[in-house]
């Protein structure tokens, strides 16, 4: 089939998709128009039931948390399927890195980072870190939650290779530390809602005391603590996904076959 | 409060960039030109999605959109490009 | 302004698939895939939207005002981070395809055979 045929193929395709999806839109009530009476409802009794004044983490954590833990096994599944799917191929070999990077097809060392990028890189690490552990662990009060918290927190590692100190980032990001914790959140959000079924509750109920004020740090149960291990999980998952990109680039070289191509 | 007018006018002037950067991020062809111009979009969205009463999710897209993917999109790149040995 | 955002909703789509159906670079291709998945944040939130509603946050303000819906913000969250993770793998398949077949064409990919 050549280009052109491809092209009109997708072209007939595409119109009657887009017909669909007009035909569709003009059956659903207009923009602002739709208080939804799911939403409204958990707006009218959140804050009362989970003493969470962060209504979207009530409802990641609680409401819906069944929902999350699965979202977070696909996390989880999709950094170790990296891990699997980037192993090393039959013919090529892993060499160790040298420091300063040398381009070893012209004979030079590649420039070293500017001075003010590492300046800037080295000195955000700390603050984005608490940042990101913060937010990680606030997700019943404010706009936070364990999900921002924990990628902002994968931000900060990646910045240090971003300095320029991509062995320092290796050195930072052992593997198997990393797989420990991606593990231990993800398994610690499946404990607690085991920890409630061997109360005798539905899993994943809210079994911790809920505190007396709404949005205090202390408040909400096991929203806070589910939210500290998803964020986590998310940092180590991130963290493990840009490690292996990272070896992939810096460490594996390919070994040059006669006769297949490449 | 803002009034629902300003509301409207800052909601319309963003999809209209969205929908803009969407089309400048499928036309780029070059890799490298193509992970920056995926940032900026990323940011559109963010912005999008702050003015659409949606704190939560800018956070997340900010990190992820602005940050992480271009990260990891970069470096695979790295791998594949064409080494002139 | 009724249905303008589902209409950007269905151009981000169209110009997305557009740019799938004739990349002739597996990168570019995974990039247009990331604009059909951000058409979807927008349809959702553009759902869940309310005139006149505020985001719903109730550490300083009353427990009665109007707030937009929370429940697709929910859905939306989760969404954007884990497809961040499951496009990384994508690009790993895309790694060890060039290593494999030293081409990122995918129109000579499609014709490779065993």
């Amino acid at each position: 089939m050549t280009a052109r045929q491809r092209l009109w193929l997708f072209g007939i395709a595409m119109a009657g998709l887009v017909a669909c999806y007009l035909w569709a839109f003009a059956g659903l009530p207009g923009f602002g128009d739709y208080p939804g009476p799911y939403g409204q409802d958990i707006l009218a009794h959140a804050v009362g039931q989970t003493n969470a004044t962060g209504v979207v983490s009530a409802i990641n954590f609680e409401y819906r948390g069944f929902d999350t833990v699965g979202e977070e096994f696909i996390l989880f599944t999709a950094a170790a399927g990296m891990s699997v799917v980037l192993r090393r191929l039959r013919g090529e070999r892993e060499h160790e890195p040298v420091e300063p990077p040398v381009d070893k097809a012209r004979r030079r060392s590649l420039p070293s980072t500017s001075s003010s990028v590492r300046v800037v890189t080295l000195v955000l690490v700390g603050p984005i870190a608490l940042i990101g552990w913060w937010l990680a662990s606030h997700a019943q009060t404010d706009p936070s939650g364990g999900f921002q918290g924990g990628v902002l927190l994968a931000t900060a590692f990646m910045l240090v290779y971003l300095s320029g100190e991509s062995l320092a980032f290796r050195r930072l990001s052992p593997v198997a530390l990393l797989n420990a914790a991606e593990a231990m959140g993800a398994g610690g959000f499946a404990a607690i809602g085991l920890a409630a079924v061997a109360q005798g509750l539905p899993y994943l109920y809210n079994f911790l005391p809920l505190g007396r004020i709404p949005g205090a740090v202390s408040s909400s149960g096991t929203i806070a603590l589910i939210s500290f291990f998803v964020g986590i999980e998310v940092a180590s998952a991130f963290v493990l996904i840009v490690g292996e990109m990272l070896e992939q680039t810096l460490f594996f070289r390919r070994v040059r076959q006669e006769g297949r191509g490449s | 409060m803002i009034s629902t007018a300003v509301m409207d006018v800052l909601q319309v002037t963003v999809l209209v960039l969205v929908a803009g950067g969407a089309v400048v991020v499928v036309r780029t062809r070059e890799r490298v030109r193509l992970v920056l111009v995926l940032s900026c979009y990323g940011m559109l969205l963010a912005i999008l999605f702050f003015v659409f009463q949606a704190p939560d999710v800018t956070l997340s897209e900010l990190a992820v959109g602005g940050v992480a993917l271009p990260l990891i999109l970069l470096l695979a790149i790295a791998k594949v490009r064409k080494r002139p040995e | 302004m009724q249905v303008f955002p589902f209409l950007v909703v269905a151009w981000i789509v169209a110009v997305g698939l557009y740019g799938m159906v004739t990349s002739r670079d597996l990168i570019h291709q995974i990039v247009c895939l990331i604009v059909v998945q951000s058409s979807t944040y927008v349809l959702l939130l553009a759902v869940g939207y309310v005139t006149g509603g505020v985001a719903p946050y109730f550490s300083d303000i009353s427990v009665h005002a109007k707030a937009v819906d929370p429940v697709v913000q929910a859905l939306a969250l989760t969404d954007v981070v884990v497809e961040a993770a499951v496009t990384a793998l994508l690009l790993s398949f895309a790694v060890q395809a060039h290593k494999k077949f030293g081409t990122l064409d995918p129109h000579d990919l499609a014709e490779f055979k065993g």
